[in-house]
């Protein structure tokens, strides 16, 4: 654990969220959208989709692919991280690699979701209150209320909003990453035992030390036999940003069930009835496809990793050749 | 280490734009004519012209933020914002939780919605949004409840015939039973108004808005504010 720490301060997503949102003016990129109830068809839907509240939406396309980006690899260094504790041969060592694996995956995600990062962001806040209010009286807890002072607020409540989505955007790669990484540190956990005792042996035959022996025999084999039980999780990953959503990040499904509910005329210059139906669609194509690109991909990093490798797919393509 | 300089410049940038006193209000943003998102994805409303009227009058900066209505206490109190403003009518079990202002209006009527006359709503199977006092009332008739996470999705639910009326504040469904096929069934008052709430903790600010909401009682300001937006009642 505890390998690389993910806090994406500096993207500006968030930032250019915010300035799409906060324009005071109608936001139009066509000329003709001024009066969009006498427009039609083909006109209206290129006004109704460029509509502020619909760049929300793309901008969060943009988000979600971004938190995978991120957490990722992230969680595959959490991963690497417990499978190398879960081995050392220093019982304690490995008793906490193997207590982060059991302990995360135990827990009902969304259980996790929901107490974890209330956890860790009063966490923040308790100790920056310790160390920058030192000699504040009152009590932190006053009932129901978690109260620091001013400046121990993560992040400042002075912050602007682009700020505090950003926070809540790490606050979420971390959770990810660590709910992820304990899934993936069990996969490797055990394609490290996979790779065939033999191929230690030789290496420790030829001299290497038991650290070389792992990085330069044991780790490049065992890919092989982690690529499945890693795919699995990819996807699963894929599919679980959702989650995004009970960690206060304006994620695809959010807007979709926001932009499709029925609007009435009042409140809006694009009224419509429940469009749920076809938003909702729309994410149904992108996370096909999605998908559908990632199992490609997969299966041709599956076809590289075989090769020269004593298992079914590696024979194959040794017949093959 | 990097992100820890990072975090650390992010910081001290922020706390160098100014002492000013940002109050964040917390809203729903799926509740018209209280607060909604406007084409341009921006918080809109009575409740957002109200909470604007009442920071200016208070001499305050205030942001908007959008939260879940289901986790629109604890967020409060746990200090991701400083104040709800999201059409929360004054109930006691709320009182135990947060500390309210006083009512931005008057206890306002809630109705059922039906697409068809002649539902009995003792024993019919009845819409509401989670956690208001309005699902509380039906789950206490004996009629059979349906809990929906936003307003809008107990409309859909009553339009696409998965239960048979939709119970929610009046001003909500006036605009859609004028523009849909739903109709109006019958009435219920419930709750003590709407206001804002508070941490417990947080008298302070609470009294800000409670002397800020009583001024615009005073000079007509919040009636012509609540006419605008078409909800019932005046003070």
């Amino acid at each position: 654990m505890g390998q690389g720490s993910p806090c994406p301060i500096s993207f500006p997503l968030p930032q250019l969220l915010h300035q799409l949102r906060t324009q005071g003016k109608r936001l139009t990129i066509f000329s003709y959208c001024s009066d969009p109830s006498v427009l039609e068809g083909l006109k209206w839907l290129s006004c109704y989709l460029t509509t502020g509240k619909h760049m929300g939406f793309y901008v969060s396309f943009g988000t979600v692919l971004l938190l995978l980006a991120i957490t990722a690899p992230t969680a595959l260094a959490f991963g690497f991280g417990a499978a190398m504790l879960s081995r050392a041969r220093f019982a304690p060592v490995s008793w906490i690699g193997k207590g982060y694996i059991a302990a995360v995956r135990g827990v009902p995600d969304i259980a996790f979701f929901l107490f974890f990062v209330i956890a860790l962001d009063q966490g923040i806040e308790w100790l920056l209150h310790q160390a920058r209010c030192p000699d504040w009286a009152e009590p932190i807890r006053q009932g129901n209320d978690f109260v620091v002072c001013d400046i121990a607020k993560m992040p400042l409540s002075t912050s602007p909003q682009w700020i505090h989505e950003t926070y809540g955007f790490a606050l979420a790669v971390l959770t990810f990453a660590i709910v992820f990484g304990a899934f993936a540190g069990n996969v490797l956990y055990g394609a490290m035992g996979s790779v065939p005792r033999a191929q230690i042996e030789t290496a420790e035959a030829y001299g290497m030390t038991h650290r070389q022996a792992f990085w330069r025999v044991l780790v490049p084999q065992m890919w092989v036999y982690a690529l499945p039980g890693l795919s699995n999780l990819w996807m699963v990953l894929i599919k679980a940003t959702p989650l995004l959503f009970l960690l206060g990040v304006e994620d695809i499904v959010y807007w979709a069930r926001e932009l499709g509910g029925s609007k009435m005329a009042r409140f809006t210059d694009y009224p419509h009835g429940d469009w749920r139906m076809w938003y909702f669609l729309v994410l149904l194509i992108f996370y096909l496809a999605f998908t559908r690109v990632s199992e490609v991909v997969l299966a041709r990093i599956t076809t590289k990793l075989s090769h020269g490798q004593a298992t079914v797919g590696g024979e194959a393509q040794r017949k093959a050749a | 280490m990097k992100s820890l300089i990072l975090t650390t410049a992010a910081l001290a940038l922020t706390a160098s734009m100014g002492l000013a006193d940002t109050v964040r209000l917390g809203t729903e943003g799926a509740y018209p004519p209280y607060n909604f998102l406007n084409d341009n994805g921006e918080v809109d409303g009575f409740e957002r012209e109200l909470g604007d009227e009442l920071c200016k009058r208070a001499e305050l900066t205030c942001e908007w933020v959008t939260n879940d209505w289901d986790s629109i206490i604890p967020n409060l109190t746990s200090g991701n914002y400083d104040a709800i403003i999201a059409g929360m009518s004054i109930t006691a079990e709320r009182e135990e939780l947060v500390d309210f202002t006083q009512g931005y209006t008057q206890p306002s009527p809630s109705a059922y919605a039906g697409m068809s006359e002649g539902i009995d709503l003792k024993t019919a199977v009845i819409a509401a949004q989670a956690s208001t006092i309005q699902s509380a009332h039906v789950a206490s008739t004996g009629a059979t409840l349906v809990e929906f996470p936003t307003p809008d999705e107990t409309v859909a639910a009553v339009k696409s015939g998965e239960v048979d009326a939709v119970l929610s504040d009046k001003d909500f469904l006036v605009p859609i039973v004028a523009e849909t096929d739903l109709m109006f069934l019958e009435e219920v008052r419930l709750g003590g108004g709407i206001g804002m709430a508070f941490r417990e903790s947080d008298d302070e600010l609470r009294g800000k808005f409670d002397a800020a909401i009583a001024s615009m009682k005073e000079d007509g300001s919040l009636n012509d504010m609540l006419d605008k937006w078409e909800i019932e009642g005046k003070f």
